[in-house]
């Protein structure tokens, strides 16, 4: 990392730390969330920024990750923090699984797998013999943390950070993983994958494998997700869900990891700001910011920030 | 070159043919590279150069015959072990990783030759950081040896064609290749560059141990650095033999008018 990178994340780190002492509740709430999406758009861009695999239905598996938090709260009284890396767990599972038959389907065919992932998962949520679990249509309501260790923050004040830790430790991993060895072999699968095998890259494994750490990671947002809004049913997480996650990564830009950040804060706040200026046709009005977005940011924000830093670099020189 | 001992041939194809749909690409083709050897392998267009080496890449399937290598039979073995075992290749259309820089392009090449995996590079273990550095290093050394240093962090993408057939080529030696395959590494070089080029690809043969099984229009080049040349004609060898014999060979000759 450079100079110019460390401090900037000195500064954010301090801002983020700041910030549930500065704004309302709600909006702590509301930045809890943008740390969930950013953690879910992280893992998505995993696999289809990095290693060029599409999905449509990742909702499914931050559903997953969120039901797995909710029934393990609810039904058996596990404690909230355990969740996330059980969570984690099953959707590391469930991906790896998915991605092996999901090796066979390229492009157009691979997004259709997984659309078809993404809208049956509602419907696999009601059904109702497994509703002892889930609730059925109901869902599941589950109760807030409260602050551990008597410290003297408040409920949604302790959830954000807690999320924030975990979103950290997340961030680096996916780091870890994307600059070295194993973030070279995704990304020649995507951009020539009989290459890459031809220099011994193991294609089938990796992708499977690129499939089960990007659920994982779509999974522990899920479960975060579920503990900051205290409730799960199966219309949350209908297909719009993995639409949007797939906008956060565009939007935020792809194969990059501060893209996920940016991507979480559109998908968070921009349709607020949308209905907050048409009440009629907030979603035309989202479709605007959409595109104006990827017009003026082709690579992402995440690439336009690249760029512009890269040119006060070369000002300074 | 190939020392008195060197009897074995390293590479060993045998009566390999291979079939798309109605064509025939490949119709019992059979010759053996000796270890430290340049072979020369040479055929109008549509002969079947490139099926061959996409058979001995387990790119393809063939439908007969058999490939041997260091004694022991490639058909049995996935497309992710060739490297592994000592194979390295380039493309004759190029097959570079297009977005990424050209220091990552050759540390890929050397992907099989280092270790750790998802969970010891997630957590940054000792031995996948160690690993990850001896991969730079090499791959630093191959871009100085082939002139690329001064491009090592610039996109393929962004690169002369000239320039990007040679980071095929380094990332190719990063495996620390026995065997060789160059696709038509001359193509598309002007006259002096394909000077060098003969020179560099003896000179690489010499310093890194090399054998190399090179497919190339270019005649003067083929013929100036091949031990033994192997020509093939409609999926058949028509003649090999030392360049000198294999040039004058009339079956040659006739190929070659006939296709022009
Ligand atoms: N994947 C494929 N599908 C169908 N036909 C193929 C395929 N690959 C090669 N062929 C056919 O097999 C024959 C041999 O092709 P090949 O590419 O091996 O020739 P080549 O000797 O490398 O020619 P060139 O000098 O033009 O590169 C040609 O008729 C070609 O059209
Ligand atoms: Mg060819």
């Amino acid at each position: 990392m450079s100079r110019t990178n460390v401090i900037l994340l000195a500064v954010l780190l301090t801002a983020a730390c700041a910030l549930p002492f500065i704004v309302s509740n709600y909006r702590t709430f509301q930045f809890t969330l943008v740390l969930v999406y950013a953690i879910a758009l992280l893992g998505l861009n995993i696999l289809t920024g990095y290693n060029g695999q599409i999905s449509l239905g990742h909702g499914a598996f931050y559903a997953l990750g969120a039901y797995c938090a909710a029934i393990l709260m609810d039904k058996m009284g596990a404690p909230y923090w355990v969740t996330i890396p059980a969570a984690g767990a099953v959707c590391l599972v469930a991906g790896f699984l998915f991605g092996l038959p999901a090796l066979r389907l390229e492009g157009l065919y691979l997004a259709l797998a997984t659309f078809a992932l993404g809208v049956a998962t509602p419907q696999l949520l009601k059904y109702h013999h497994l509703e002892k679990w889930t609730g059925g249509v109901q869902g599941i309501v589950i109760a807030k943390p409260e602050a551990p260790f008597g410290l003297p923050v408040n409920a949604d004040q302790w959830l954000y950070f807690f999320t924030l830790a975990v979103t950290l430790g997340m961030f680096l991993l996916a780091w870890n993983l994307l600059r070295g060895r194993i973030g070279r072999a995704l990304m020649a699968i995507r951009d020539h994958h009989l290459a890459a095998e031809s220099m011994g890259v193991h294609n089938a494994l990796y992708k499977s494998l690129a499939f089960g750490v990007s659920a994982l990671y779509t999974g522990v947002a899920g479960a975060l997700g579920a503990i900051a809004v205290q409730f799960v049913a199966p219309d949350s997480f209908n297909i719009f869900l993995s639409i949007m996650l797939l906008v956060g990564i565009v939007v935020g830009g792809l194969a990059s990891i501060s893209g996920a950040l940016y991507g979480a804060l559109f998908i968070q706040f921009v349709p607020n700001i949308a209905d907050e200026i048409s009440k009629a046709a907030p979603w035309a009005i989202f479709g605007i910011f959409m595109i104006g977005f990827v017009y003026l940011m082709p690579t992402g924000v995440a690439g336009a920030v690249r760029l512009l830093l890269a040119r006060r670099r070369s000002h300074e020189i | 070159m190939a020392g008195a001992v060197a009897s074995q041939p390293l590479l060993r194809v045998q009566d390999v043919a291979v079939r798309f749909g109605g064509i025939v690409a490949l119709d019992g083709v059979s010759f053996d590279v000796m270890p430290g050897h340049i072979v020369g392998l040479i055929g109008p267009n549509g002969a079947g150069k490139t099926t061959l080496f996409n058979c001995v890449s387990r790119l393809y399937e063939c439908e007969r015959g058999d490939i041997g290598f260091d004694g022991s039979s490639l058909l049995a073995v996935p497309r992710h072990r060739i490297a592994a075992l000592g194979i390295g290749r380039t493309f004759q259309n190029l097959a570079l990783f297009r977005t990424m820089s050209v220091l990552d392009n050759v540390m890929v090449g050397r992907h099989c030759r280092t270790s750790g995996g998802f969970f010891a590079n997630a957590l940054r273990l000792p031995f996948a950081i160690r690993s990850d550095r001896e991969a730079r290093e090499y791959a630093h050394a191959l871009l100085t040896l082939l002139g690329l240093e001064s491009v090592a962090a610039t996109r393929v993408s962004e690169l002369p064609f000239g320039t990007q057939k040679r980071v095929e080529l380094a990332r190719a030696l990063a495996s620390q290749p026995k065997l060789l395959l160059l696709d038509e590494p001359a193509s598309g070089l002007n006259h002096e560059e394909v000077g060098k080029l003969g020179a560099l690809i003896r000179g690489l043969r010499e310093k890194l141990r090399l054998t190399v099984l090179l497919v190339e229009h270019h005649m003067n080049l083929v013929m100036s650095i091949s031990d033994w040349v192997v020509a093939l004609n409609f999926g058949r060898r028509i003649a090999q033999g030392a360049s000198a014999e294999v040039r004058e060979h009339p079956e040659l000759v006739k190929a070659y008018l006939g296709t022009a």
